[in-house]
């Protein structure tokens, strides 16, 4: 797994066994073997740079349907609405893991299989390197110009005095350094083999090496983590229990008794809607004043809470992901009394915050009511598309809402959504035409439901915000991972492993210097380096040619 | 100049800067068509296999040469319009640049200008343009002229017909320095794929003709450096990207969503296609150092990387807008 180390590291094995000795990849099909050879083969298998690639893709494969398919995890409601409508996919999907594809039992393997692949791969290189650190630069070959660059000149200076300035350039390049004299002869000749670039390696085994400290810290976050979600409407309290939550998703190893105990109350929530221009009506501020208390007993703080500046508390962080409309009513039953009061939080439904939602009313007498439909904050009307909302702001909020009477269901034991009228046993009331009984109410108003049953006021307009509260243990250790990854991927992109080698040789009279290099990364440059070192172990002739 | 003037100004530097990338495309068309009848010369051949560092050239292609009065006059005309054509994207260059700069002027409060997918697409072509003109010299990119232009134009002509939005402010969720960060890591590390990408392809087609010996003395595949040049300059730009590549997708933009939506990593369709991009990246450059896999299965992967990362910015702002977090187009 070193990208560019080919003709060094072309798979572990070659590797170890020496690049001469053993094939360059792995043997295909398996000979008839002893258990203990096949288990060697299939290790050499799944440790072969060619498996790696081909989980490399397997995984960038099966991320793709996590992309197309809802996911249960990211998004529930969606992952709901898609099994609702697609009854006979669903199940197949289901049993493929295709809602929650990243936690599937293939995509595990996937990666699973691909971090052994990657020890196996790196643990032998560790071994290697650490040999490598500490070995020697190689001697000179003996014919140095059939190295791929290669230079031949003379110089003046005594072969001796060559040759240490030779050691002395190649040492100031930072070139691990080795001179051996010419044993034979007192010519003073001998060769300078230099070898730089060691950390080339080091950064690529510090890639890998990081890639799994993320992974753990990553797994660390999804056992250790939770997030939740929560509509709290402008004006209420929420503090951290799982019975406030809307929804919860706990990491597979995080108790109900680890949540903090911090508490917060939305004292208010303010938004700004670009009011002229092209692009009216998008939101270009919002934020909400948060009066918290990290634990029962701590001083109340505030805090504006914006996106982009969450509120962070010891055991989690407040994010604010959304906000609407809560429309404040008050619903009298057919006996006159008072049978709900209170914000309705609705949903909105697109960027002009046209919102659905319903009001139950299980306490109205001598039936049950229920209203749903939609709140429009600036009411808009035209024959093409009935009520409308013209702006997202609530300039003229208007709801426009159809009564029901009867049993909303909710004695059954069945767990309902707040958001959905259960009409089973619902009637809506009619006009004597047969029309359905459609209620358009502005703020302040009251409309009567016929027959006596009731009645409705729009008493105004309240917002709410929706809330994420997460945390997530891993994410130092998965940052500095993915942090030291990119140092050890700039060392393995950018340093060129290279050995250079340099022979002094007194030849009729003439001090003849012959300089070779060797790059070992396969997209090397040698030529710029090479005729640099050319030039310096020229240069410092011509510099003591000045002197003397 | 107010508001309107400056965004007005912008997008006539758009129009302007497109029409002088068409008028530098043709010229380089110009270049090799004209080329197309004079066979390839000993110097050009030379010059860009040293500046590039590949290995010497090999002799055949320059002994066929014939380098008479008129070929070296024709060879003249050839670099001439070549020259027009590099000096014509250096115009295109400048003015897009200035389009793109007035854009942010022209936001109220002044911003950075890639805040929804006209203004990235913009950006990020000026970013491609950038880098051929930074490492033409260096590495001798002018075959790679026709193809920036080219493709240059057409990506202006979509973001003006079909992803043209009015200036405005910026969206509650992009009010942060990550932004900045982020996205201009995106926006470098898109450019260098890109340049790569294309170099990958014509690597496809020049070894293609070395292969089959189909490869001529004349037209464009001969007048292409190596090859084995071809190679070297798109992993070149791919080692440049890639890791910038990490710092955004793996990096900053965690950083940020951690800050914003309060996880670093949700597996939002964007997040999975930037990931996807990853590890198609991260497998080219370890089949660029496996036996069997270097050359063209590499140059196919990394072409793959490439398609991958133009689907996440074009194809989830279309087939998943509304489920991803990242759906900032206007």
């Amino acid at each position: 797994m070193s990208p560019e180390q080919a003709p060094v590291v072309e798979s572990p094995q070659a590797a170890a066994g020496g690049a001469a000795t053993t094939p360059p990849t792995p043997p295909s099909s398996p000979p008839a073997l002893s258990p203990r050879e096949l288990a060697r083969w299939a290790w050499r298998q799944l440790t072969s740079m060619r498996t790696a690639l081909v989980l490399l893709f397997l995984l960038a494969l099966g991320a793709i349907p996590g992309s197309i398919v809802p996911q249960r995890d990211v998004d529930s409601l969606a992952a709901a609405r898609w099994v609702d409508q697609h009854p006979t996919l669903a199940p197949i999907y289901d049993k493929l893991g295709l809602f929650s594809v990243f936690d599937s039992v293939w995509f595990s393997a996937i990666y699973i299989l691909l971090m052994i692949s990657l020890v196996g791969c790196i643990v032998p290189r560790l071994r290697i390197y650490w040999r490598g650190m500490r070995a020697r630069p190689p001697k000179a070959p003996r014919n140095l110009s059939r190295l791929p660059e290669s230079r031949t000149f003379e110089v003046d200076a005594a072969p001796a005095e060559a040759l240490e300035r030779a050691r002395a350039v190649l040492a100031r390049k930072r070139y691990r350094v080795d001179v051996h004299p010419d044993s034979e002869g007192d010519t003073g000749g001998g060769a300078v083999a230099g070898e730089r670039g060691f950390l080339r390696e080091a950064g690529n085994l510090l890639f890998h090496v990081s890639l799994l400290v993320v992974l753990v810290g990553f797994a660390f976050g999804n056992l250790y983590g939770y997030k939740g979600g929560v509509i709290v409407v402008s004006g209420q309290s929420f503090s951290n229990s799982l019975s406030q939550y809307d929804d919860f998703l706990p990491g597979a190893l995080f108790g109900a008794d680890d949540l903090e105990p911090f508490s917060f109350t939305v004292d208010d929530f303010h938004v700004d809607f670009l009011q002229s221009g092209e692009q009216a009506g998008m939101p270009t501020d919002f934020a909400a004043d948060l009066t918290y208390r990290e634990t029962p007993d701590a001083p109340a703080r505030t805090y504006e809470l914006a996106v982009n500046h969450p509120l962070q508390v010891d055991g989690g962080s407040v994010f604010l992901v959304g906000h609407g409309y809560a429309p404040k009513v008050t619903v009298r039953d057919g006996e006159g009394n008072v049978a709900y009061k209170g914000p309705v939080v609705f949903l909105p439904e697109d960027s002009t915050f046209k919102s659905f939602g319903v009001i139950k009313v299980p306490d109205a007498m001598p039936e049950q009511l229920g209203f749903e439909g939609l709140f429009l904050p600036t009411y808009g009307f035209s024959m093409e598309r009935g009520p409308f909302s013209q702006f997202p702001d609530a300039l003229d909020p208007v709801l426009s809402i159809l009564p029901y009477h009867g049993d909303l269901g909710l004695d059954s034991g069945k767990p309902q959504s707040v958001y959905e009228l259960k009409k089973d046993d619902l009637d809506v009331f009619t006009k004597d035409n047969g029309n359905d009984y459609r209620l358009d109410i502005a703020v302040g108003q009251t409309k009567q439901l016929p027959g006596g049953a009731g009645s409705i006021t729009f008493d105004g307009v309240d917002r709410w915000v929706k809330l994420q509260v997460s945390e997530s243990p891993g994410k130092k250790i998965a940052l500095a991972g993915v942090v030291l990854a990119l140092l050890g991927l700039l060392g393995s992109l950018f340093i060129r492993p290279r050995r250079t080698w340099v022979r002094v040789t007194r030849r009729e009279g003439r001090t003849v210097v012959e300089l070779a290099g060797l790059d070992r990364s396969s997209g090397g440059d040698l030529r710029d380096e090479i005729n640099e070192l050319e030039k310096r172990l020229q240069d410092s002739e011509a510099a003591k040619r000045e002197t003397t | 100049m107010t508001s309107a003037d400056l965004a007005a100004f912008s997008n006539n530097a758009i129009a302007f800067a497109s029409v002088v990338y068409v008028l530098a495309f043709l010229a380089h068309l110009v270049e090799w068509v004209v080329g197309r009848t004079v066979p390839v010369t000993v110097p050009e051949q030379r010059a860009v296999a040293v500046g590039a560092g590949g290995p010497r050239p090999d002799a055949p292609d320059a002994d066929l040469a014939d380098t008479g009065p008129d070929q070296a006059e024709q060879a003249e005309r050839i670099d001439r319009f070549g020259r027009i054509g590099v000096a014509l994207t250096l115009v295109a260059g400048l003015l897009h640049l200035a389009a793109v700069v007035t854009r942010g002027l022209a936001a109220d409060p002044v911003r950075v200008p890639w805040g929804n997918m006209y203004e990235f697409t913009v950006t990020a072509t000026f970013g491609v343009t950038l880098m051929y003109l930074l490492l033409l010299r260096r590495y001798h990119l002018r075959w790679l002229g026709p193809v920036v232009t080219g493709f240059n134009v057409a990506i202006l002509m979509l973001a003006v017909l079909v992803l043209y939005v009015p200036v405005g402010p910026l969206v509650p969720a992009l009010h942060s320095y990550w932004l900045a960060i982020h996205v201009t890591a995106a926006i470098v590390a898109t450019g260098a794929f890109t340049v790569g990408g294309m170099a990958s392809l014509l690597f496809l087609v020049r070894s293609r003709a070395e292969n089959r010996g189909t490869l001529r003395t004349t037209g464009y595949i001969a007048r292409l450096p190596q090859a084995s040049v071809l190679d070297r300059v798109a992993y070149r730009m791919h080692a440049f990207g890639f890791p910038i590549w990490t710092f955004a997708a793996l990096i900053a933009g965690p950083i940020w969503a951690e800050y914003a939506w309060g996880r670093y990593w949700g597996w939002d369709p964007k997040e999975i296609w930037a990931f996807i991009t990853w590890v198609v990246y991260a497998a080219y450059l370890h089949a660029r150092a496996t036996a069997g896999w270097k050359g063209k299965a590499a140059a196919i992967i990394a072409l793959i990387g490439l398609a991958t990362l133009l689907f996440n910015f074009v194809g989830i702002n279309y087939f998943f807008g509304s489920t991803s977090q990242h759906s900032y187009s206007g």
